[in-house]
């Protein structure tokens, strides 16, 4: 072991300094499988402090690194660096502060997403966004990603639910952004940590906005015997006034797999099926709900149905929540893309992505975020018929430059990350990029956090490793 | 020395020509935007007109120098707004200098501030390069979060020349209720059980010493149901706004009138309206949004304003009155902070601080 490696050993005890390649292989990916990568080392701290110390080191002596969460980026986001320290944050899990008067809870950064809502619940309070992965992603990697979920176009991604955190920055410093108030009387700090994919800092302690829960849910599912008429009736919600919490809509070969999967007791004819769900005030949502009827009655659905309790609710969500993990019964493998189009552009992309499915030879299901335009299309593919991953990925490229083209972008939520960031170019010109690199650049000239990433460069290699290992053990699915 | 530019190459032109530069919107927030000496100033309201609208979309984009007024005017044709509610709409106030001023009004209640509803911006950069950040389409995750950070930037990270902002349908009925309670600790008893409630406003506002403005918002066949629940969420009917009087009262409050006197915004919540309440004494005041938000006139020694903040642990923002630091309250300074600048900025043309002879 070299000397600058036992200076950091001595950082931390045995068991939370990680190098024999045994240990290490847990954390040689991320959920984008594809890529992989053997870090220098890994270390687990408990607090503030440690580290503080172990980014220190790393500043120290010029070694890149990356923080990580649960490891469920799927853009190659906590990927290690080759002979780079890897930093975890699992064991930084606590709820430090629950105040429900106040509305916030303050939790340490390998705090669990979900369980941030589990903790709010006795009060009638909850934590808005929710990504599929909620059950096993932290909040650490949600604010670096600003996750989303179903329901942004109503509440926003991660970012407008964050009051403060508490910042290692890459030269080992510590900063306070933002604060307990939802205003701010000087530029958002926060808002440019937040979404900053593990460039800019490390969050060690995060101050969240917690909501009352909505009174009152009502959901309502439409079948479509075209994808088309569904986006039109998305449309149709839209231009009604009506802000519906979220607007699902899944494609036929999706539809299948999910039922398949949980026997969600879709129509199984069915096009398209759209998810919309209201909520909030009883007697507002209710009012809300007789104009829904309406709109989607002159929408050409040819059955719709609207869930009776919290148990039939469940049951709409539970298809669509299993639809990507369900596609694996339909292919061996597949690649989630997460593209974002103008909401009045969803049909020509949809039809498009048809054409390039076919050009390809590669089956595409869809399933996405309607009402804010975020399309997840799932490539299939089989990762043992050779150069079948590189078509899959090219398809997936031209996917992205789709969105671009009709003005959108290349991720809503997933992030860019390794697997994204050849594609900066197409969104964003040379000196859009450069005045980012040189914020980047002021903070951490060695470029040490999470080096490679987000910036155009030369990405590794893909090869094929199957899915992410809590997928395959059923705990988690994706959106 | 004023300039007002017509392009954007001008503003570019202008950036890399002068040494000091200082950006103007309309002028509606004098004291952040009153040029000081060596300072060359940029009136704005030469980029102005909407780029882009289609309201399917919830997507506005448009040049910095655009006013508000004529940005509301489109929205409510179409039946939308913008939810963060700009004070100063009459008074000229563009989307530039509110975006850089940060500043959000009564019905940021609903759904969020500025910061919540910025999606995209353009702005050339200190030098003198055009920088685009975020996006417009309502949900995106490419490359740092450069709209947000130019939220309360008050000019000193780029000089704004386009934004894009998700809007959403206003609602079709709305009606407010005034309710005057026996005390402070009631009626801040009264907003914490709201804010825990699933009621949900558009707008809750505290005038001391006592009494809640409460805004509903929703469907018109639902609302007189709403109200009464309200009502007996809290014990009593209070005084019903409703229709054009309703409209007038809110129309009003948009420019913020707490009468003659330094305006200032403070930052803060609920927790700290006791203490600041037996501390401001006569000054005109209204907090909005639960307590996130004050506004107040002060008359007397700026100073006192800045250790009476200091002592609870708050900033706040002079927007009109004449003095030598718009900045109050808590150092809100630190070194993520100035990095930032300087990388924006490098050669401090955007500075807040008048320029060394
Ligand atoms: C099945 C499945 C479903 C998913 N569904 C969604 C979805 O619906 N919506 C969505 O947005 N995403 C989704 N994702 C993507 C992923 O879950 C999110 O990006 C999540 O926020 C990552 O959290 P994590 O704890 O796993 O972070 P990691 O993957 O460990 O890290 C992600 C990034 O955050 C950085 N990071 C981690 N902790 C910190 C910290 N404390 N400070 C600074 N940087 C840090 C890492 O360096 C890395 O760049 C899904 C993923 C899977 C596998
Ligand atoms: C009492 C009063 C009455 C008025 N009545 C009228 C009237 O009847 N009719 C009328 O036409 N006008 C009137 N005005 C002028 C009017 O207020 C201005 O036109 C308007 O306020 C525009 O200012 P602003 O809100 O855009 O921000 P400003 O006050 O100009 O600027 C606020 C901050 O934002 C920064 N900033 C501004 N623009 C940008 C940008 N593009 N990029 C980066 N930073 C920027 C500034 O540097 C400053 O820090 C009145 C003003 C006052 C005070």
């Amino acid at each position: 072991m070299s000397y600058s490696l036992d200076e950091l050993k001595r950082l931390f005890p045995p068991g939370r300094f990680l190098v024999k390649p045994g240990e290490l292989a847990p954390y040689e990916s991320d959920a984008l499988t594809a890529f992989r990568a053997r870090p220098l080392a890994v270390v687990l701290p408990e607090s503030h402090e440690e580290v503080a110390a172990a980014v220190r080191w790393c500043a120290k002596h010029q070694i890149p690194y990356v923080a990580r969460g649960s490891g469920t980026s799927l853009s190659g986001g906590s990927l290690p660096i080759d002979g780079g320290l890897l930093i975890g944050l699992n064991r930084m899990n606590k709820l430090l502060r629950l105040d429900a008067k106040e509305r916030l809870a303050v939790v340490q950064p390998g705090f669990i997403n979900l369980q941030v809502s589990n903790a709010a619940a006795p009060y009638g309070l909850y934590y808005a966004p929710d990504p599929s992965s909620q059950p096993v992603s932290t909040i650490g990697g949600n604010l670096a990603f600003n996750s989303g979920g179903a329901h942004c176009l109503k509440y926003g991604m991660t970012s407008n639910h964050v009051l403060a955190a508490r910042v290692v920055l890459p030269d080992g410093e510590t900063v306070e952004l933002g604060s307990e108030s939802l205003e701010n009387t000087g530029p958002d700090w926060l808002g440019l940590f937040v979404g900053s994919e593990g460039l800019l800092g490390i969050a060690t302690e995060v101050t969240l906005r917690l909501l009352p829960r909505p009174e009152t849910y009502h959901t309502v599912l439409a079948a479509y015997d075209s994808l088309a008429k569904a986006g039109e009736a998305v449309a149709a919600v839209v231009a009604s006034g009506l802000l519906p919490g979220a607007m699902e809509i899944m494609d036929s070969l999706a539809i299948e797999a999910a039922e398949a999967a949980v026997k969600a007791g879709y129509p199984l004819a069915a096009r398209a099926l759209l998810i919309v769900e209201l909520e909030g005030e009883t007697s507002q949502v209710e009012a809300e709900a007789r104009h829904l009827e309406e709109v989607i009655r002159q929408s050409g659905a040819y059955e719709v149905r609207v869930a009776q309790n919290a148990d039939e609710r469940m049951k709409i969500w539970k298809g669509r929540k299993a639809a990507f993990s369900a596609v694996g019964r339909l292919s061996p493998d597949y690649i989630v893309q997460d593209g974002v189009v103008p909401r009045s552009r969803l049909g020509q992309a949809l039809a498009e992505i048809e054409r390039l499915s076919a050009r390809y030879g590669l089956r595409v299901a869809n399933v996405f975020h309607a009402g804010d335009g975020n399309l997840h299309p799932l490539i299939l593919y089989n990762g043992r018929v050779e150069g079948e991953l590189q078509r899959a990925e090219e398809l997936a490229g031209e996917i992205l430059r789709l969105c671009v083209a009709l003005g959108g972008s290349i991720t809503g939520e997933h992030g860019v990350g390794m697997e994204k960031k050849a594609y900066m170019t197409e969104m964003f010109s040379e000196d859009d990029l450069n005045a980012m690199q040189r914020i980047r650049q002021a903070l951490d000239p060695g470029e040490l956090a999470n080096r490679g990433k987000m910036f155009p460069g030369e990405a590794p290699a893909l090869r094929f490793h199957g899915a992410h290992p809590l997928e395959k053990a059923g705990v988690i699915s994706r959106e | 020395m004023t300039l007002m530019p017509s392009s954007l190459a001008e503003v570019q032109e202008a950036v890399r020509t002068y040494q000091h530069v200082r950006p103007r919107g309309g002028g509606s927030k004098p004291a952040l935007s009153a040029p000081l000496e060596g300072q060359t100033v940029l009136e704005m309201t030469g980029l102005t007109g909407v780029l882009e609208y289609d309201p399917g979309e919830y997507v506005l984009v448009a040049r910095a120098g655009t006013r508000l007024a004529e940005v509301e005017a489109l929205l409510a044709e179409h039946g939308q707004y913008l939810p963060f509610d700009p004070p100063f709409v009459e008074q000229g106030a563009t989307l530039g200098g509110t975006v850089a001023a940060g500043l959000s009004g009564p019905m940021r209640q609903r759904y969020g501030g500025v910061r919540d509803f910025i999606l995209g911006v353009q702005f050339v950069d200190g030098q003198g390069r055009l920088v685009r950040g975020g996006g417009k389409v309502v949900k995106n995750a490419a490359g740092f979060d450069l709209p947000k950070l130019m939220v309360g930037s008050l000019g000193r990270l780029g000089i704004l020349t386009e934004v894009a902002f998700k809007v959403f349908p206003f609602p079709k009925a709305t009606a407010t209720l005034l309710v005057d309670f026996s005390g402070l600790e009631e009626a801040l008893e009264a907003l914490y059980r709201l804010t825990g409630s699933p009621i949900e406003l558009y707008a809750l506002d505290l005038l001391p010493p006592a009494t809640l403005a409460l805004r509903l918002g929703g469907l018109p066949e639902a609302l007189p149901a709403r109200l009464e629940r309200l009502q007996s969420f809290l014990g009593q009917t209070g005084q019903l706004l409703q229709e054009a009087a309703e409209a007038r009262y809110w129309r009003h409050l948009n420019r913020l009138p707490l009468g003659e006197g330094s305006l200032v915004k403070v930052a803060l919540t609920a927790r700290h309206i006791p203490d600041l309440e037996k501390a401001l004494g006569s000054t005109p005041r209204r907090y909005l949004s639960a307590g996130n938000l004050l506004y107040l006139t002060w008359n007397d020694e700026p100073d006192r304003l800045d250790a009476l903040l200091k002592a609870q642990g708050l900033s706040g923002l002079v927007l009109k009155g004449t003095v030598a630091r718009s900045q109050l309250g808590i150092n809100l300074e630190h070194v993520l902070g100035h990095k930032v600048s300087r990388a924006l900025d490098p050669q401090g043309k955007f500075s807040l601080h008048a320029p060394l002879p």
